[in-house]
């Protein structure tokens, strides 16, 4: 028996989840799909006194079109079904391209949305995704609920804008925009791996074939996910070429300053930032459809 | 005290009730009280792949799913490919002709998830089975081995 003893709760209602992380709070932790807390707690790194899992609350598990164009995703959706979802796969591209990089397979069937932006890993491709998207989280509690800007719910290492009683239940994706396209470039030492570095893309074209807007999110190369609004900047208004993606890379690196590990050394990934960056765009620019979904 | 909780499920086709301690894990549940150990414990975090099994025909992590998540599933173990005791069924035969096992730690959780993945999709290329592949690790026959032998069986169909 390799987790440490927790008291053990499967509520059918989110009013009743609500409640219990009311009650337990700080001393409980949300069981999703289990991929990031079932290995903290069979290696005892997570010891919390309660664990709640909210696998029961079918109403968190549905893709739905929002009345604005966009879609609303609950957070206890699988991975396996970002991926494979024909709405997503139309409506937000960007999320089902990130999804072959998350572990494999066997962990995407289980893997949620809400759980892996809760956990807040910063080698994570889903964070980076979200705020790419400028997607809008709500956070429900006991008797009230906010919505939280994707770019100000991480926080930093492995910690989000959650408050202990509160649960992530649903994550807003605004329309996807016409004449736009997007790709998702990282590096691992094998595939699956946690990313040594990456780069969310997102290019919106105007009419005459300028870039209207840029998107550039690095994951892997900070605390928390990293806009890079230089490049971004320097894109914007100006034509998508092979050159204007090489001086975005530049300024992609420059807008980072990742930490030495045993993996990688903080140059290598400020360099992966660059070369992934002038990837990612030319793959955007590529993916680019006329119209909008 | 332990938490404990009563569980229904059905493994193999056999429905099975255990009180269970609410920590237990899915791979520990099944090898130690219902002692089908052909499901291997390897990482325990979800990398290796050895406990994988197929819960509601889903492959997944048996060591990353509480006992008491499984609470009304059918679970399938590697015990449920071979149709008796003397005969292989068409994977495991094609495994050992193709020599995709060798000591066997890792085979259990890779005949599992090849068994979802070809139940999805009947003739997979060889891309999408070293997909499949690659949430497993195997330290002895390198996956060629593996990866000759789902094909095989596809091109025999």
């Amino acid at each position: 028996m390799k987790p440490p003893r927790f008291s053990y709760a499967a509520p059918a209602t989110l009013e009743e989840a609500l409640a219990l992380l009311a009650r337990h709070g700080a001393e409980a932790r949300v069981l999703a799909g289990g991929q990031s807390l079932m290995p903290l707690l069979n290696f005892r790194l997570a010891r919390p006194g309660h664990v709640i899992d909210v696998n029961r609350l079918a109403g968190l598990a549905a893709v739905t079109a929002g009345a604005d164009g966009g879609l609303r995703v609950g957070a206890l959706v699988r991975q396996r079904t970002l991926e494979r979802s024909a709405p997503i796969r139309e409506r937000c591209p960007l999320i089902a391209q990130a999804m072959p990089f998350v572990g494999h397979p066997q962990i995407r069937a289980r893997g949620t949305l809400g759980g892996s932006l809760a956990h807040a890993d910063p080698a994570a491709e889903l964070p980076a995704v979200i705020v790419a998207l400028d997607a809008r989280l709500t956070l429900r509690r006991a008797g009230g609920e906010r919505v939280v800007a994707a770019a100000d719910f991480f926080v930093g290492l492995l910690t989000t804008a959650l408050a202990p009683d509160e649960l992530l239940t649903e994550v807003a994706l605004p329309p996807w925009p016409a004449r736009t396209g997007s790709s998702v470039h990282e590096v691992a030492k094998r595939h699956g791996d946690f990313a040594l570095g990456g780069v969310a893309a997102m290019l919106t074209l105007d009419g005459r074939g300028r870039v209207a807007r840029a998107r550039v999110v690095g994951f892997g190369v900070g605390p928390v996910p990293v806009r890079l609004a230089d490049a971004e900047r320097s894109l914007t208004g100006g034509a998508p070429t092979p050159a204007a993606f090489a001086e975005a890379g530049r300024l992609a690196a420059a807008g980072v300053d990742p930490a030495d590990d045993i993996h990688a050394s903080g140059a290598y990934r400020q360099r992966l930032v660059a070369v992934l960056t002038t990837r990612a765009l030319t793959d955007a620019l590529a993916a680019v459809t006329e119209h909008a979904a | 005290m332990s938490e404990t909780r009563a569980i229904a499920l059905t493994v193999n086709g056999r429905p099975h009730r255990a009180t269970v301690e609410t920590r237990l894990t899915l791979v520990d549940l099944l090898r130690e009280e219902l002692r089908l150990t052909g499901t291997h414990v390897g990482c325990e975090h979800g990398v290796c792949g050895a406990c994988t099994v197929l819960v509601d025909g889903e492959a997944v992590r048996g060591c990353l799913l509480l006992a008491v998540q499984a609470d009304g599933r059918h679970v399938e173990t590697v015990e449920s490919l071979a149709p008796d005791l003397e005969h292989l069924n068409p994977l495991q035969a094609e495994f050992v002709r193709h020599h995709g096992v060798q000591c066997g730690f890792c085979t259990g959780g890779i005949l599992m998830s090849l068994t979802a993945a070809l139940r999805d999709n009947p003739r997979p290329t060889e891309a999408e089975v070293r997909e499949t592949l690659a949430g497993h690790l195997c330290r002895c026959t390198g996956y060629q081995g593996m990866v000759d032998a789902v094909l095989a069986l596809v091109a025999a169909r």
